[in-house]
Order: structure tokens, then sequence, then C-alpha cells
């Protein structure tokens, strides 16, 4: 049985071993595996504390630059300190970091207590006071009732607790997630992420977590590091990130926009027959200009004169996407979905724009 | 109500009967079930009768009956007991020695140069590949005076024997587990290499080890060639250079000696196995 967020917040009683994290900066770091470049000059201050995700499709070299902070991967150049101490040339196991993995990481020979117990035997503690803060720990994630089973009679989501539990038994001074919620069902994956969270605000440790799915990164994360071939695009809040996306891949990558060809009046567009104001730099030497848009942005009327037709209809719970096309572009627009039910495929539709202001980029040539 | 269930059961046995004669894979499963088991009743007499037909010469004198006399003709025959304890010696050094290099090793090359597997599975053949007359002299060639009167010579000769086998079975044992990711795990939480290897992949590690520990003690056991070309009596050695007044004797150390490789891969196996079961 999973625990809630607030069961944890009402336990945590003597098992917070450190109160707040250690202040991370990774510095202009390049690592280079044959001639792909994993990391490209990623620079990222982490403040004590905080959870930061670092997001990015696959190859953008998010792993890679947890793994150089993780300490099994050195950079090429860079600097990483922890706590003010440059750590590039300290190993792995000096480093104090915790760290849970995307595959399943528990030692097969060990118990979930054992395995918890690990980072305490190898710091010599002895073995009554260990064994009851592995206990505290896996009550901590849930698993009171477990502590004897190994990792083969532990569900995937289960053996992610233990690790969780086994990476903070150590009191590390940064707890790093690779992806660990990535191998686990979408209601497991749910709690789970719930439930990490919870126990990083309590314990206010500094964490660094590597995932691809933004809904994780946006949910759970202080702060978001969008990364893109090896570099930062954008760091910043998760309300930030998805309403003022400062690049447009990260417009693109974070939550649905939509593409469409306007006019620029100054330091305004025309979309849908209003000025909307631009957001950030317009692209230099560019004469055509495309908006990209939220689905939040616009707003569908019916009108049988109307310029757009319903293309697309997908359910999606509270709300209701539409695609319509439009002008030769496809814009995808939320609705309520208790008033959904006048599109039907092939309705006749205006948009109107109702966003304040609006991500500009160069239009893409067409083929 | 009993005829009722007593028809019932003969109604569904005709049902189960004409299905399986009716249903075509049904038909199959119970050839490919005949066909398994001739084979494996073919393959044990293949084994059990030669088997049979030496443990009865062992066991009979010359009238033709029963006796345990040859066992005590064995433990009187001069140097048994002294071919038995270097065989020994040699089976347990060779095992200690290739392990210990063979582990590490395999565990380097698996972590860090994955390329290199293929490179090392050709080296690792060469061993069975060539001739031990080439690999005696060439050792000989090659090895320090001080070495060449030592037993200890052969355990390092069956080292590179064991290669081969070793191996194969810690290569099939380390791309059973995760290996990359239960290392960084144990260093992530502080563990050094010494403790990696110790507590985490040996354990993890251990049917790989046991299998190729009696892959080389069955080597060991069994070698002939080098141990005579080098002038040491091992077991085999001394089947072949015992007097053949009594050819049972020596019929019967050569099935002892497969005997006990069985009993010990036996008892590893099911110890493993009770081992594996008790975790479970």
């Amino acid at each position: 049985m999973l625990m809630d967020t607030q069961t944890i917040r009402s336990t945590m009683t003597d098992v917070s071993p450190r109160k707040t994290g250690a202040p991370v900066v990774l510095e202009n770091l390049t690592r280079q595996f044959g001639t792909a470049k994993a990391l490209d000059g990623f620079t990222l201050n982490i403040a004590p504390g905080e959870f930061v995700a670092l997001l990015g499709p696959s190859g953008c070299g998010k792993t890679t630059a947890l793994r150089v902070l993780a300490g099994f991967e050195r950079p090429d150049i860079g600097r990483v300190t922890v706590d003010g101490h440059d750590v590039v040339h300290v190993p792995a196991q000096k480093r104090d970091m915790g760290m849970v993995f995307q595959s399943y990481s528990l030692f097969p020979n060990m118990s979930a207590r054992d395995n918890v117990a690990f980072g305490l035997q190898l710091r010599h503690q002895r073995s009554a006071p260990r064994r009851a803060r592995a206990d505290e720990l896996l009550d901590l994630v849930g698993l009171s009732e477990h502590t004897t089973k190994y990792p083969h009679q532990l569900s995937g989501g289960q053996q992610q607790r233990v690790a969780l539990a086994r990476a903070l038994a150590i009191e590390p001074r940064v707890l790093l997630l690779d992806e660990p919620l990535s191998a686990l069902d979408a209601k497991v994956r749910a709690e789970l992420r719930d439930q990490i969270r919870a126990l990083q605000q309590r314990l206010m440790i500094t964490t660094v977590f590597v995932t691809h799915d933004q809904e994780e990164a946006l949910s759970m994360a202080d702060r978001v590091c969008v990364m893109s071939r090896g570099r930062a695009e954008q760091i910043a809040t998760p309300a930030e990130l998805y309403s003022k996306p400062s690049t447009e891949f990260v417009a693109q990558f974070v939550g649905i926009s939509s593409r469409v060809a306007v006019e620029r009046n100054g330091d305004s567009v025309g979309l849908f027959g209003r000025e909307v104001k631009i957001r950030g730099d317009v692209p230099q030497g560019t004469e055509s200009l495309d908006a990209l848009l939220r689905p939040e942005d616009v707003d569908v009327i019916v009108a049988p004169t109307g310029l757009g037709i319903i293309t697309h209809k997908s359910f999606l719970g509270a709300t209701t996407r539409l695609e319509v096309g439009i002008a030769g572009a496809s814009v995808k627009a939320d609705i309520l979905s208790s008033g959904a039910d006048v599109f039907e495929l092939g309705t006749r539709v205006d948009l109107v724009a109702n966003a304040r202001d609006v991500l500009v980029t160069a239009s893409r040539p067409t083929i | 109500m009993a005829s009722l269930e007593l028809g019932q059961a003969i109604q569904g046995e005709a049902l189960m009967d004409s299905y399986s004669r009716g249903n075509p894979s049904a038909r199959r499963i119970k050839r490919v079930r005949w066909g398994r088991g001739t084979a494996l009743f073919l393959a044990a007499l293949y084994f059990i009768v030669p088997f049979y037909a030496a443990m009865q010469f062992c066991l009979q004198d010359v009238n033709g009956h029963f006796t345990l006399q040859t066992f005590t003709q064995i433990a009187q025959a001069p140097g048994f007991y002294s071919a038995l304890w270097l065989s020994t010696q040699l089976a347990v050094a060779t095992m200690a020695i290739v392990l210990i290099l063979m582990v590490p090793t395999m565990i380097y090359v698996h972590l860090r140069m994955p390329r290199f597997r293929r490179v090392m599975e050709v080296i690792t053949i060469l061993p069975i590949v060539i001739p031990p007359i080439v690999l005696i002299v060439g050792v000989d060639g090659v090895t320090p005076l001080w070495l060449k009167s030592s037993q200890w010579l052969l355990a390092l000769i069956y080292v590179v024997l064991a290669m081969p086998y070793v191996y194969r079975s810690l290569d099939a044992g380390l791309g059973a587990i995760d290996l990359k990711t239960l290392v960084e795990a144990a260093r992530s939480l502080g563990s050094g290499w010494v403790s990696i290897i110790w507590r985490v992949l040996i354990p993890n590690l251990r049917s790989a080890l046991l299998s190729a520990s009696v892959l080389t003690l069955a080597l060991v056991f069994g070698e002939f060639t080098i141990a005579s070309l080098d002038g040491w009596t091992t077991i085999p050695v001394w089947i072949y250079l015992t007097p053949t007044t009594n050819p049972r004797i020596n019929t019967l150390v050569a099935m002892m000696a497969l005997l006990g490789t069985a009993l010990v891969l036996m008892l590893i196996v099911s110890f493993d196995r009770k081992s594996h079961l008790r975790r479970s």
C-alpha cells in the first residue's frame, strides 16, 4: 500500500537527517563521446534544498549531466562544485550522493532491509541502530511490512521505494533521481511522484531529477532546466516555462504549441483579427514570422461562415482538444468538455486569440 | 449419484480423448513428448550402459561374485594417496587462481571495455585449439628454472586450460545481471571496488562461479597429457602408470573420479537451489 503525502508529512519525525541540502554548481560542462557532444558548455546553479528537474528529449545530455554530478562520468571541461568544493576529481563513492536509478537497482541477494542498511554498513554503523534506521526509512516509504522481502518478491513500485529509502539512508548531500518512475505503470507513477516530492520538501534535500516526461518535471520540480544538444535552453519555474517559453524549442517541447503565420505590426502581431504583443525578441532579418500558440491561447466559436474547420476532436477528461484547420495551419485549442457537444468534425468555426502576448519565431520554410 | 459421477467422468474422458485425437496441436504435443522421452532414454543408455559394465567389472571377482575387494586394493596401491592429494591441491589452486584472475578481469571488460569481449572470447578459445604438447613445450621454454621443478607450474598451466570454461560461465553470469546499475548503485552508496565485488557481485554470480569451479575441478582431475609430460603423478597419470596386473583398480579409480566430480556438481547445485529457495 502506498502512503499518501499527508501520511509522509506526519510520520516524518526523527527520520529527517539533514534539514538543508548543499548548493550545487555545474559550470560550463563539456563532455564528448567520440564525435558526439553530450554536454556542450552546460551550466546550472542549484540552491540548497532545491528540486531541479532536467528535462529534454533523448540524447539531449540530461543523463550525462546527472552522471557527471554523481561522479560516474568525468567532464572534458568544466567544474562541479558541491557546497563550494570542486568535486570533479572526487570518486563517486566519496561524493556522498544518494541515487535512484531508472532500472531496478536493488541488490538481488539482499532483503529490503539489508539493501537500505547497505550504505550504513559501509559507514561502520553498528548493527542495532543500522537496522532501526533501515526499518524507519522503509516505514517512511510505506514498506514496513516488507522489510524481509527480497527484490524479486516486490513489485516495481515497491522496489523503487526501497531504492529511494536506500538513497536517503546515507543522509546524502544531494539526491539524484535518474528517471526513477519511467518503468512504472501510470497509477503507481503518479503516487510515487507525489511521495518523492513530499519527502524532498520535508527533508529539504537538494535534488536533481532527470526525466523526459514534462508532466513529471512540471509537477514535481521547483525549477525545470530544459536541455537540448547538451545545453540548457531555459531554466525557469514550471509556470514560467509553460507560459513564457524563451525559445522555440522550449515552446515546442514543453506543452502543446501550434504554429500560425502572422504579420508584424511594430511590437505586436496580427492574430485572428486581434493585435497581440510580441513576447521576447523578434528574430532579426526575417520577413515572415510564425506565432507559437498554446491550446488555451485561443477560443473557438461556432460560425457557419467561419474560416476554420474542425478536423480532429479528442476527449481529455475535463477538457476536449479541438484541431482547427485554418489558413493552411492546424491550430490546437482546448475547450471545456461540458460545452464540446456543439463542435463536431467538419463544423465551421472562427478562432479568437485571448493571449496577452505571444512567442514569435521565424517561419519554417515550406517544402 | 455415484453412477452419475462415473458417467460424467467417462463422458469427460471420452471428450478429452476425442479432443486430443481431433486436435492437431494436441497430437503434436504428444509426439514431441514421446520424442523427448525417447531421446532422453537413448542418451541415458549411452552413459549408463558403459558405466554399469565398468562398475560390474570392478565389483566382481574372477568367479563373477560381487566383491568390494578392489576398494581395499586401491587403498593399498602404492602412490594412490599422493596422486589424489596432488590432484586435489592442483584443483584448489587452479580454481583459486583462475577465479581471482578472471572475476575482476571479466567485470572490468563487461563494464569498461564491452567491445573487447569478442577478442577475449577468441583468446580464451586458444587453449582448446592449441595441442597440449605445443603448450607444454612453449611453457617450458619461458619458465624460470625455480618454477620448473614446482608443482605449481602445473596449476598455472591448468589456469590457462580452464580459461575457456571459466570465461563462458562468468560471461553468462555477468550477462544475466544488470552489472552497470548494481555497481553504480553500490558506488553511490559509498562502496569501494573490493566491497562491490565481495558483497554485491560475487553473491549474485554464485551460480556462474560454482559452474566455473566444477568445470575446473573436472578438468584438473581428468587432465593427463600435460601432467604426464611435466612429470607429475596426478590421478590420471597414476591410473596410467599403475601396473595392469589388476585392471579393476585402474577402472574403479577412473569411475570414482567421474562419480566424485558428478557428486560435487550435484552437491553444489542442490546447495545453490536450497539457498535460493530459502531466500524465496
